[in-house]
């Protein structure tokens, strides 16, 4: 049976609740009567969805709530729902104006031609689209998104619109982003952003001039696409037949065509192929470019090549000289220990590989060998990329390169300090230096804020003092009790009997069997014994509260108890790392190394240990989600991740009571699904409420004495790992 | 004490194996028989290290036998151990004992998976002394001047477990293998499968392809080996986009994602 609709009122007052309009004034009578007129099942979806959006801002969801219908015109629910997640990333990363034209401008997002459409949503499709881009060869691309509906790139990343939904079936609109990707891929590979486009633009009509190289580059383009991926040259030309079937577009119409199209489609044309057919043709009738091909962006990109020459440049001499030291100090013959340090450019040569047939092939990385002093020089596999990305930029090794930086000539600090400026990480490109991003869970929402909170990873001094030893004297009787009940733990080598296989005889066995022949029944072949060895395979990181809030006998606590656990677990001899964490606000959450995993465990440890200070807040979420990306990075049967904590996730900011609390769980969950096992200890008189819901009922533990913990952990141990 | 079903003539390789050189690989070998040195091979998996091999005793005429490391494989499993055949106990050597004996070569291939106590019996046999230790029948064999010991590693699999201790290493003249180039890899595909030219040339860009995706969520590119199983499907008229996904993809990960974008990547190529 359907529902009733819900009458005017009903939604009026669901509305006022939603814009909170005691407060804000919005009108929720004008949304209300065009969400009347809907099917009970459109007026929940879009009830619902303008809750969610009212979680972040008011205005954005009395937006919303006035277009939603129009946008349930002409896209599925699905579609709907992306869209209206897009404005709320839009808000968090670029506040309440592009937000709201992200809602108002619907068109501009997704193309109104038809009926409700099943686009392809790009966040969704990013965890194929990454691999696919990164498996096309040359400089590893990154991809993120562009607030227009054109894609781009910048030679750097390749920029592409949140939806894509000029065709009614999905299957054709994620063709789309995949053909965007290839195109944009061949405009970097091919060396569409090799020539001054300065001068190409210095005349009357810049954007006529433009549209023009375009057109004209994509033909050139696209028959590099024809040789390298053939299978996805024919989906192109798929995609542009149902184009102009859909849009009844023209085809282009130019001058000297056969000429022309013998130029730029021979195997061997260049980009200087298309600026000579540039000056052949006056006035060409540029269509709109073909819905994956995108829009050039010259300013952009020779921005970021310039910056990018420049470093690489630096970056590749560097590493040129220390190649070449390295390989004077392997060559000298005596023994002295002189430093070999460079004063004059040391020269290094291309190696000329006799059978270079694949000309046409016009960068390929692999085949660039260097030499030195007339010796292959074996290259490590930050410089082949350094050269890769290189050869991407000028289609050769320039020869100026090949000259070793002379002592001093680059200050390397100038690009470090680039990198780790904030507003680049903010830009979400700079992920792997300095800082590491992480999503957050909004339960209102129902969504994740996109690459949210900043991470940065930090070292902790050693304090050198007597904590450690009066530790270990204090706890001394504890200590032997938790020695004893790990050394159980640990399982013995067990020798197992009656094995068709093993090292010895099992003579018992043998007797039997004996008789049994004797006596005329057949002889078993379990005759041996073989030795088992428990082979443990476990890693555990525990990640210590380092908030303001456990000044005091708390972060005594925690330390002791940290002192006492690594020397138990050195029993059992499983990996283990720790880490604590601190900070303030979703910019600044600081996590301090005080064990990693390839670390032995020593005096520097025990040291660190000690100097464990209470800092500033506690985010929970974002250090779980690090401490998975960790546990993903390293093979073992068992991960555990033990937090030790004083309480609630509470941070300066919003991170407080409910929200806190569930992006924890939602953290948790995550590192669920990646096969870790998490457990919460926490040190506090009143057991919470709230644990159960983040941790589930068995996987915490509430304690208020140092002496418990051990024990605790020793119990979880127990469980998980036997 | 000798074993009777041995008959090293049934590992002796009478057709050359098909073997593309890569570099100077074969001449180092050779010297390092004639000097009675072991040899270590590095290597990915299913970079011809096998075949290598098969290709070496072909050429020195020598028995070649192999054994395939697995972590339950133990000494006795290498030198030898008790049988009871007919109401008594009877000593039957084991590959490596065979080996020295009759002068052959032995291939212990993947040996870091092998438990710890087996690269033990391999150590006197790799120095000067090249001797077994019988221990369970107190004997000590000397190696004939015959008897080679290769052994294989794989460095990319990086995990502290399964390192090769540096006592092992040092002991052995190494040999570096890796994918051939382009031009090589597609001239080994063709040799081995009769398919032609245009087809292995994409199947060989695919590969590198995935290569390249190693780290960024593949743990390891399509070896030359995947790449001859799938030419030997497209041979057999599987459409090549299905004999990559089939032979190549679904042999390098389950991550649902990744085989949508594996596919296509290879859909892109055909
Ligand atoms: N250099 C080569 N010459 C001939 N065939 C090769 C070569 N490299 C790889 N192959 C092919 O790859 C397959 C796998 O090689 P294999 O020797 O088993 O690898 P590995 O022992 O290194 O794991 C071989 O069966 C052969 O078809
Ligand atoms: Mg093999």
């Amino acid at each position: 049976m359907k529902s009733k609709p819900l009458t005017l009122q009903e939604i009026v007052d669901f509305l006022d609740i939603c814009f909170e309009v005691e407060f804000t004034f919005i009108k929720s009578e004008l949304a209300a009567e065009l969400i009347v007129q809907q099917t009970r099942s459109d007026q929940d979806f879009i009830l619902n969805l303008t809750r969610r959006v009212a979680a972040t801002n008011k205005e954005l969801a009395f937006q919303f709530a006035m277009n939603a219908i129009r946008a349930l015109d002409h896209m599925d629910q699905h579609m709907v729902e992306a869209w209206a997640m897009s404005a709320t990333d839009n808000y968090d990363s670029k506040g309440l104006n592009p937000a709201m034209s992200v809602i108002r401008d619907l068109d501009n997002y997704v193309d109104t031609a038809h009926i409700r459409t099943c686009g392809a949503v790009l966040a969704e499709e990013i965890p194929v689209l990454l691999p696919f881009a990164h498996g096309l060869s040359g400089r590893k691309l990154k991809i993120a998104e562009t607030e227009g509906k054109h894609s781009y790139t910048d030679t750097e990343t390749i920029f592409l619109p949140a939806f894509t939904s000029l065709f009614e079936e999905s299957k054709d609109n994620f063709l789309i982003y995949k053909a965007s990707i290839a195109f944009l891929w061949a405009q970097i590979h091919f060396g569409t952003f090799r020539i001054p486009f300065e001068k190409l633009l210095d005349c009357d009509a810049p954007d006529k001039q433009l549209n023009k190289f375009f057109t004209l580059e994509s033909i050139r383009l696209e028959t590099c696409i024809k040789r390298e991926l053939p299978g996805l040259y024919r989906d192109m030309q798929t995609l542009k037949q149902k184009e102009e079937k859909q849009l009844q577009r023209q085809r282009i119409e130019i001058e000297n065509w056969r000429y022309i199209k013998h130029k730029l489609t021979a195997d061997n044309a260049g980009i200087h192929d298309t600026l000579h057919c540039l000056a052949l043709v006056d006035e060409i009738q540029c269509p709109p470019p073909y819905c994956y091909q995108g829009i050039l962006k010259p300013d952009l990109a020779g921005a970021v090549m310039q910056k990018r020459i420049e470093k690489e440049k630096a970056y590749f001499r560097i590493a040129l000289k220390e190649l070449a030291s390295e390989n004077m100090k392997n060559n000298a013959t005596d023994n002295t220990e002189a430093e070999f340090e460079m004063d004059s450019g040391a020269k290094f040569d291309i190696r000329n590989k006799a059978d270079r047939q694949n000309d046409t092939q016009q960068v390929n990385s692999g085949v660039i060998e260097l030499e030195f002093e007339g010796d292959l020089v074996a290259l490590p596999d930050h410089v082949k990329e350094l050269m890769t990305s290189i050869i991407v930029d000028f289609g050769e090794i320039p020869p100026e390169y090949l000259y070793a930086a002379g002592p001093g000539e680059y200050d390397l600090k100038k690009y470090e300090e680039e990198l780790r400026n904030p507003n680049d990480v903010w830009q979400g490109t700079y992920h792997e230096e300095g800082a590491e991003l992480y999503n957050e869970w909004n339960f209102k929402r129902q969504h994740y804020h996109k690459n949210w909170c900043v991470l940065r990873e930090l070292e902790l001094e050693p304090e050198y003092d007597d904590f450690v030893e009066n530790t270990l004297h204090k706890h001394k009787a504890l200590l032997k009790n938790l020695r004893h009940s790990f050394e159980i733990l640990r399982g013995e080598d067990k020798l197992l009997k009656k094995q068709v296989h093993g090292d010895n005889i099992d003579i018992d066995a043998l007797v039997e069997a004996y008789g049994d022949v004797k006596s005329g029944m057949e002889m078993t072949d379990r005759l041996f014994t073989k030795m088992h060895k428990v082979e443990r395979n476990v890693a555990v990181i525990f990640m210590v509260d380092m908030s303001g809030s456990t000044r005091g006998w708390i972060n005594q606590a925690e330390r002791e108890s940290l002192i006492l656990l690594a020397e138990v677990i050195q029993i059992l001899g499983d990996r283990f790392a720790i880490y604590g964490f601190s900070g303030m606000t979703r910019q600044r959450c600081e996590l301090y190394k005080i064990k990693t995993f390839d670390e032995e465990y020593n005096d520097e440890i025990r040291a660190r240990i000690s100097n464990i200070q209470p800092q500033n807040y506690t985010r929970m979420g974002v250090f779980i989600r690090h401490m998975t990306r960790l546990f993903n990075n390293i093979e073992a049967s068992t991960k555990l991740l033990v937090t030790l904590s004083d309480g609630k996730p509470d941070d300066y900011d919003t991170y407080r009571g409910e929200y806190g609390v569930e992006d924890t769980r939602q953290a948790l969950y995550e590192a669920h699904c990646d096969g870790i096992h998490s457990y919460c200890i926490t040190i506090d008189e009143k057991a919470r409420d709230y644990l159960p819901h983040m941790y589930g009922a068995a996987n915490y533990s509430v304690i208020d004495d140092v002496a418990q913990l051990p024990l605790k952990v020793s119990d979880i141990y127990r469980r998980l790992t036997t | 004490m000798q074993s009777k079903s041995f008959k090293p003539e049934e590992y002796y390789i009478e057709d050359e194996p098909y073997y593309q050189p890569i570099g100077d690989e074969i001449a180092i070998f050779e010297a390092a028989y004639n000097q009675k040195l072991p040899v270590l091979l590095k290597g990915p998996t299913g970079c011809g290290k096998t075949r290598f091999m098969e290709h070496m005793a072909w050429r020195l005429q020598r028995p070649l036998i192999t054994v395939s490391c697995h972590d339950d494989l133990t000494a006795s499993d290498l030198v030898g151990r008790f049988l009871i055949s007919g109401g008594e106990t009877v000593w039957v050597d084991g590959p490596l004992a065979r080996s020295v004996r009759h002068g052959a070569i032995c291939y212990l291939d993947e040996v870091v998976e092998a438990r710890k106590d087996t690269t033990v019996v391999i150590h006197p046999l790799a120095d000067d002394r090249r001797v077994l230790p019988m221990e369970k029948i107190g004997e000590l064999i000397e190696a004939t001047p015959e008897f080679c010991l290769a052994i294989s590693y794989n460095p990319g699999y990086q995990s502290v477990m399964k390192d090769l201790k540096q006592s092992t290493r040092q002991r052995f003249v190494a040999l570096e293998f890796d994918y051939p180039d382009a031009a090589l890899e597609t001239e080994i595909i063709m040799t081995e499968t009769g398919i032609d030219i245009a087809t292995a040339n994409q199947l060989v860009k695919f590969a590198h392809m995935t290569r390249d995706l190693k780290g960024s969520g593949l743990d390891e590119g399509a070896s030359t080996r995947l790449l001859v199983h799938a030419a030997k499907l497209i041979h057999e008229n599987i459409p090549p986009v299905t004999a990559c996904t089939t032979a190549i993809s679904q042999a390098l990960t389950d991550d649902a994602d990744m085989l949508v974008a594996m596919n296509e990547l290879s859909s892109s190529l055909f």
